[in-house]
């Protein structure tokens, strides 16, 4: 078997007392889509955030495509190129277009030419349906279209694996279709992707595995089919009754 | 007698109104206009302060101000990124400038640094401008700091997670997400401190100006001298309304239009 692109060993997370994640082992392919699902406090929002060092790990390593992040010797800002990550509030920059969102990263972080980043852009608005909102501002755009534009954006950088932190969570119902649609074209393309979410759907159609957090350690892991329709654990099977009836 | 509560204030605010307007009348009866508006604006007077109020005091008011403003920004920037710094002998060091700074009466801070200093060193001010700007600047920095903290802490905390998960270092993060956003949020606030730095430039003129370096308030009573008439300060009191009456309006101006967008 091939070098898993994310690799996480016994990562250790706390907030002064609160002890958020407990030992997680886990590793992800290159081309895989994880799902990871869990009740809220889980630790599967800071587990996401330990991929790409938002959140310092208190204990444990993490490795992407082939780094150690939690080396002390990382150079953090070039590391986290690896990785793309779309946020549940979206977090585009208000005081720029959406174009000049897509490409900041590029002119300022990889000193781009400004046309050759303008093309890039085009390219990304296109694949994610917002070519004709190129020069509107953040403000201006529904939510459905805001979260379109940050996954362009985190696209921009060509990351290796992608991170989605409840990316459809802040959305009214009517658009999250939209985000979801661009996240499976995504999946199908090849790319890597952790995904951690609430829609059931989408982890049973799209994820090639879904792992189910609680407590801050990964109870149970599996085929979608296997986790969400024939749960073995009792935390798993009660957490789905309860998300399963709304 | 059995009134409403609405009744009982009607009359309460009637009557104010009527003794307010009462006591106007009574002033402007028992007033002498004529002595009054000789001492206060005797057009004569007024006349022979043009065009050297515009041409000389305002113009150095302005110099004042405008030095005042850009090296209290620069400084104020500064200041408030040591102040949110993780390093604690920054935030330290900004926390206690700012704290003596805005603590010591500006009267004061430019009495130490116009004329302790030089006494106490044997160094002079090589320029009669710099000696009442720098001071001016070095406090207005302590202010300014205050006001752009205030924005950057303003800028929601995921606009940085943004930048940083975009391979974008801490500084260059600040430089193009956080503080020309934190900006947007503080133009109001930072017309009001020009406005209040127009005003404090008055102050400078304690420290024995040159005839060069003139401001408007010590223009106004230079003329007081000359004309024994109280007419040269009102002149000048109207061109310093001539100048911050526009600012304020603008940022109150700026103020609502920037609540409507958050809509």
């Amino acid at each position: 078997m091939s070098e898993p692109l994310v690799e996480l060993r016994q990562l250790h997370k706390s907030f002064g007392d609160n002890h958020v994640l407990r030992g997680i082992d886990l590793s992800v392919a290159k081309g895989e889509v994880l799902c990871i699902i869990g009740p809220s406090g889980s630790g599967k929002s800071t587990l996401l955030r330990c991929v790409n060092l938002l959140e310092q790990p208190t204990g444990g390593q993490v490795f992407v495509a082939g780094v150690e992040l939690t080396h002390r010797d990382c150079d953090i800002d070039k590391a986290r190129r690896a990785t793309g990550m779309v946020f549940q509030q979206f977090n585009l920059f208000s005081h720029l277009s959406v174009r000049d969102n897509v490409t900041i990263s590029l002119r300022k972080v990889l000193k781009m030419k400004s046309t050759e980043a303008n093309a890039r852009a085009d390219v990304l608005l296109n694949r994610v349906g917002l070519a004709d909102k190129a020069s509107a501002y953040p403000a201006q755009l529904s939510g459905g279209q805001q979260q379109r534009v940050a996954i362009a954006r985190a696209l921009a950088m060509e990351p290796s694996v992608m991170l989605f932190d409840e990316a459809t969570s802040a959305l009214d119902p009517e658009l999250v279709g939209d985000v979801l649609g661009v996240m499976r074209e995504l999946a199908e393309e090849g790319m890597t992707m952790l995904v951690v979410t609430h829609e059931m759907g989408f982890a049973r159609n799209v994820a090639d595995r879904v792992i189910f957090m609680d407590g801050g350690v990964i109870v149970e892991e599996g085929k979608p089919s296997q986790v969400i329709n024939e749960p073995r654990e009792e935390r798993t099977k009660k957490f789905l009754a309860n998300v399963l009836e709304n | 007698m059995n009134m409403s509560r609405r009744q009982r204030l009607q009359l309460v605010r009637g009557g104010i109104y009527a003794l307010t307007i009462a006591a106007l009348a009574l002033l402007i009866i028992s007033v002498d206009w004529g002595a009054l508006g000789g001492a206060l604006f005797k057009w004569d007077v007024v006349k022979k302060q043009f065009p050297d109020i515009l041409t000389s005091a305002l113009r150095n008011t302005i110099i004042f101000t405008i030095f005042g403003f850009i090296g209290g920004l620069s400084l104020g920037l500064l200041l408030a990124i040591m102040r949110l710094s993780k390093s604690k002998p920054y935030r330290w060091f900004a926390a206690t400038y700012i704290e003596i700074l805005r603590g010591v009466p500006l009267l004061v801070t430019l009495l130490i640094l116009g004329f302790g200093i030089p006494i106490a060193t044997g160094w002079s001010w090589p320029n009669p401008y710099l000696q009442g700007a720098v001071p001016l600047a070095l406090v207005a920095g302590a202010y300014i700091a205050e006001t752009v903290r205030a924005g950057i802490e303003a800028v929601p905390r995921g606009q940085m997670e943004a930048a940083r998960s975009l391979g974008m270092s801490y500084t260059r993060a600040m430089v193009t997400v956080i503080i020309p956003q934190a900006f947007r949020i503080i133009v109001p606030p930072l017309t009001n401190e020009f406005v209040l730095l127009i005003k404090d430039t008055s102050l400078i003129s304690v420290l024995g100006v040159t005839e060069r370096t003139l401001d408007l308030a010590r223009f106004g009573r230079n003329g007081v001298n000359d004309s024994a008439n109280a007419t040269p300060l009102v002149v000048a009191g109207l061109v310093y309304l001539a100048l911050t009456i526009p600012l304020t309006q603008l940022a109150a101006w700026m103020e609502r239009r920037s609540k409507v967008g958050r809509r």
